[in-house]
């Protein structure tokens, strides 16, 4: 019919808009500068006595305190105790923030009937909840993993159930053209939309765990960072004390590398202003 | 095939969006719906869609009513609404999720070919230009081989040069398979470059004001003495239209003044 020149060729139709190459790399080397010049400046300040050593020991006093620890073996099963109950926590709290997460956020009926009872409770200070869970589920493992799970639970209920209903409703259309089933809309469309948010509230959720797992090792604990914390304080060594911060830091900041990275991975569609794993 | 029976629309806050539409929509037609902004031309494909149902009177599908969206009927919206994690081949796979594998990627295959964005399809949305997306969009909806392509303004966000090329384009796309097209639009070059019929609508509340077939032979040259007498004659009736419009509005205004 028409004799157009193939449109392929014609100048209106634009230059594609190339994606920047690869994503920056999480630079380390740059991230720790500020931590070792901290260190260096602490240690030297520590040797000249400016810092009275028995509140704020040397850098070189706590390194010493976390390899005696580490040689008895009592180290190694800390850890492993705290990581042990974040992990079994927050799965627990992902599993249900995710379930109620995306019944709220997709089924309005269920919003309705429940998103205010969660947000209520999301309201009551999460410390309040231990001396409960220790009526109910004693001082073990049972009551830490729940106040774990608990901290979990809502940043990662939020992501889904403020986040599927701000799902663009042009694209949502655009599965009704196509005479999408609802279950096919929500993995088609819905969940993909909602992933960068769903991403982010599981980085916050971990975060919060992290946090929560002090406090359930705080209220009565026989291994764990927490009760580092504790021993170091009742027996007078802030050596202690600092090196379980330091672990916590540290164990927070690795756990959280493998989601930011797996998050940028993911996202790699998205068309934001700087991207990159933070 | 496509028929709208004395249909009105009427939202739920009350706002008479459309009154009293009758329209058929015939086999292999190319129909342009003419009219300026908020007259209703977008709700009016929305029923055709089968999007949005008609609160009185009818719309129907090859004598059946129309329930909602149907396999028949393919939309492209004035957006190209790409889905942003789907590369641009999944993109155009989108509609065809009842074929097996193999099939889905041919046909999606073939069909970025026909609109040719074969290089691009491993790309992501947002790595295409405006016009380039709202090819992708087109192939999405040609892919899912529909007997009726309903457009919605879909040259309307581009510039002017992707715009000519995109209607020299879809005409090309139609004469393979002389599928049935609705072109809503407020471009009147537009709709007289490509359609076979003119509704003029006019607005609050939406309704049909005149149709024109354009006889004009094909490949229509936009310069000729006779498209240029059609554009005056279109306009004329869009002036008397956009008139009618302001009376309407201005008559209360100064009653009240008065």
């Amino acid at each position: 019919m028409p004799s157009a020149p193939s449109i392929v060729r014609l100048p209106g139709a634009g230059a594609p808009r190339m994606a920047p190459r690869a994503l920056p790399r999480l630079s380390f080397p740059a991230g720790l500068l500020l931590p070792l010049i901290a260190a260096a400046a602490w240690e030297f300040a520590a040797a000249r006595d400016w810092l009275p050593s028995n509140l704020l020991p040397a850098p070189s006093a706590i390194a010493n305190t976390l390899a005696v620890l580490a040689r008895s073996g009592e180290l190694g099963e800390h850890l492993v105790a705290t990581t042990l109950r974040v992990a079994a926590g927050f799965a627990f709290g992902v599993a249900a923030a995710t379930l109620l997460g995306a019944l709220c956020g997709a089924v309005p009926l269920a919003r309705r009937l429940l998103d205010p009872s969660i947000q209520g409770l999301k309201s009551v200070p999460s410390l309040a909840w231990v001396p409960l869970f220790i009526l109910w589920f004693g001082i073990f493992e049972t009551s830490k993993i729940i106040l774990i799970a608990v901290g979990a639970f809502f940043p990662v209920y939020l992501a889904l159930a403020a986040g599927i209903p701000g799902v663009d409703r042009k694209l949502v259309e655009v599965a009704r053209v196509y005479r999408y089933s609802t279950a096919a809309l929500v993995r088609r469309v819905l969940l993909p939309a909602v992933l960068p948010t769903y991403l982010i509230g599981l980085r916050s959720g971990l975060a919060l765990g992290w946090m929560f797992v002090v406090a359930a090792e705080l209220m009565g604990a026989s291994q764990g960072l927490g009760y580092l914390l504790v021993d170091g304080q009742q027996t007078g060594k802030p050596a202690i004390v600092i090196a379980s911060i330091v672990l916590f830091a540290v164990l927070g900041k690795a756990t959280d590398l493998p989601l930011a990275r797996a998050a940028a991975r993911a996202l790699r569609w998205q068309d934001g202003f700087k991207q990159h794993a933070s | 095939m496509l028929t709208l029976d004395r249909a009105a629309k009427r939202f739920p806050n009350g706002y008479l969006a459309l009154d009293d539409i009758s329209l058929g929509i015939g086999e292999g037609e190319i129909v342009g719906i003419v009219g300026a902004s908020g007259c209703g031309k977008s709700t009016l494909l929305r029923l055709l869609a089968g999007l949005e149902r008609p609160s009185a009177g009818a719309a129907a599908y090859g004598g059946a009513p129309l329930a909602g969206p149907r396999d028949e009927i393919g939309v492209v919206f004035q957006e190209p609404r790409l889905m942003p994690w789907l590369s641009v081949e999944a993109n155009v796979a989108f509609g065809l999720r009842h074929l097996p594998a193999a099939e889905r990627n041919a046909r999606a295959g073939e069909t970025l070919e026909r609109v040719g964005l074969s290089h691009f399809a491993k790309s992501l949305p947002r790595e295409l230009s405006g016009g380039m997306a709202q090819r992708a969009a087109i192939a999405r909806a040609l892919a899912a081989r529909p007997k009726v392509l309903l457009l919605d303004e879909p040259f309307s966000a581009l510039d002017a040069f992707t715009r000519l090329a995109l209607q020299e384009h879809l005409l090309e796309l139609w004469s393979y398979d002389r599928p049935t097209f609705v072109l809503v639009t407020h471009d009147i070059d537009e709709a007289l470059a490509l359609a076979d019929r003119i509704v003029l609508m006019r607005g609050h509340p939406g309704r049909v004001h005149r149709e024109f077939a354009v006889d004009l032979p094909r490949p229509r040259s936009r310069t000729s003495p006779r498209f240029l007498a059609w554009k005056e004659e279109v306009l004329r009736e869009l002036h008397v239209t956009a008139a009618a419009g302001r009376t309407a509005i201005a008559a209360p205004l100064l009653r009240a003044a008065l």
